[in-house]
């Protein structure tokens, strides 16, 4: 039971970008296609999901002194593996992503993960919030990615749904763009908030 | 154009129309986290200009006299990070000691740097090949790292000074914080892309 709790509570209650907003670098910068937001969403998810489980097997052997340096070498050695992997696998995708695969180190929502819950609870509770939190993640990145790809270029997931008489607002998917929807959803989610 | 002349193209590039924070996105969080106060935000932005100074240099030594003569060019990230908090930690240390007036300044803010990206970013594309297939020496890695820490700074005060005055604006509950911010820093991007039509 607890299992699903803290796997649910990551997707809205918790979400890491709308309530908790960490990690707003990636959701901005690569949100311009709902291709690329499930990209990155998945390389995000993975490193939490395999830096939560290696963080909440070495909480007892870690010095409470040295902890975030040592939270910031797994995570960095999990960011390589997936900086590689899809170099490998998704040269397409890793490189309209560039720059923003090695920044995952940086992204807060994993290191915040990592001290806030991972280090203080046992292994199937942080498996289960790095999955939450990771779909929560994407799921935030690909409802922005929706609406600027739809309006900056009037297709959906590379698939055309606007006529092609539409004029595409190409400011959408341009930076100023990112910054307007999201402080939208942001002002939508507090509305809905005050509603309740 | 002599090395001055490319050096003035390269700050109008980092600090106006290459922004780190508007057109890259990168160094977000302190951005909007730390731009509420005018001063808070000058602390910030002279700890961002040094570190990301200092990171620039050091990791560029790093890549180019350890990880490429060993073939070990994966590790870069790992030891970019790792470079940079140690480096945040010696610096806290250095202006504890002997500059404490800074030290109660800037203090909080200081161990928040390891995570701004913009910091790990600037390491990481100064020694990513550019477009056209040269890549940085070691006094551009330095300087770029100056400028876009500059430029860094500039938009947060802007951001900062907007937001004390907007403190006072009537406005509805749900558009107060952080989405008004967002909207805001829309503009100003919008306003910064003006820059990209320079010719230099």
């Amino acid at each position: 039971m607890r299992f699903v709790s803290e796997l649910s509570k990551g997707i809205i209650k918790e979400n890491p970008i709308f309530v908790i907003v960490l990690g707003l670098c990636p959701t901005l910068a690569v949100s311009t296609s709902v291709n690329n937001a499930i990209g990155m969403g998945a390389a995000a998810t993975f490193v939490l999901l395999c830096s939560n489980v290696i963080i909440s097997l070495i909480k007892n052997v870690t010095p409470a002194k040295i902890r975030i340096p040592v939270y910031i070498v797994v995570i960095a050695a999990f960011v390589t593996v997936v900086d590689m992997m899809m170099a490998a696998y998704v040269p397409d995708l890793h490189k309209s992503l560039g720059l923003f695969i090695p920044l995952i180190v940086v992204n807060c929502i994993i290191l915040g993960r990592a001290e806030a819950f991972a280090s203080k609870n046992n292994l199937l509770n942080s498996l289960a919030d790095g999955i939450g939190m990771g779909l929560g993640f994407t799921l935030s990145l690909v409802v922005v990615a929706s609406i600027r790809e739809l309006l900056g270029n009037g297709s959906w997931f590379g698939m055309r749904v606007l006529p092609s008489t539409y004029n595409p607002m190409l400011m959408a998917i341009l930076a100023p763009g990112a910054f307007i929807t999201l402080g939208f959803l942001m002002a939508l989610m507090n509305m809905l908030k005050e509603k309740k | 154009m002599g090395v001055l002349g490319q050096i003035f193209v390269m700050a109008i590039s980092a600090i106006f129309i290459q922004n780190f924070v508007l057109a890259r996105f990168l160094g977000l969080c302190p951005y909007l986290g730390v731009s509420k106060k005018l001063d808070s935000a000058f602390g910030m932005g002279m700890a961002v200009i040094f570190v990301m100074t200092m990171a620039s240099a050091i990791t560029f030594l790093i890549y180019r006299y350890l990880l490429i003569p060993f073939g070990i060019e994966y590790l870069r990230t790992l030891s970019f990070i790792l470079t940079i908090a140690a480096l945040v930690q010696f610096v806290e240390m250095v202006i504890q000691k002997n500059a404490p007036a800074l030290y109660r300044s800037l203090g909080v803010y200081l161990p928040l740097i390891t995570t701004n990206c913009a910091v790990l970013g600037v390491a990481i594309l100064n020694v990513t090949p550019l477009a056209d297939g040269s890549s940085y020496n070691f006094l551009f890695a330095t300087l770029n790292g100056l400028f876009s820490g500059i430029g860094f700074t500039f938009v947060l005060l802007a951001m900062a000074g907007i937001r004390e005055r907007l403190e006072l604006v009537d406005m509805p509950k749900s558009m107060r914080g952080m989405p008004s911010g967002l909207i805001l820093a829309g503009i100003m991007a919008l306003a910064f892309y003006g820059f990209m039509g320079l010719k230099i």
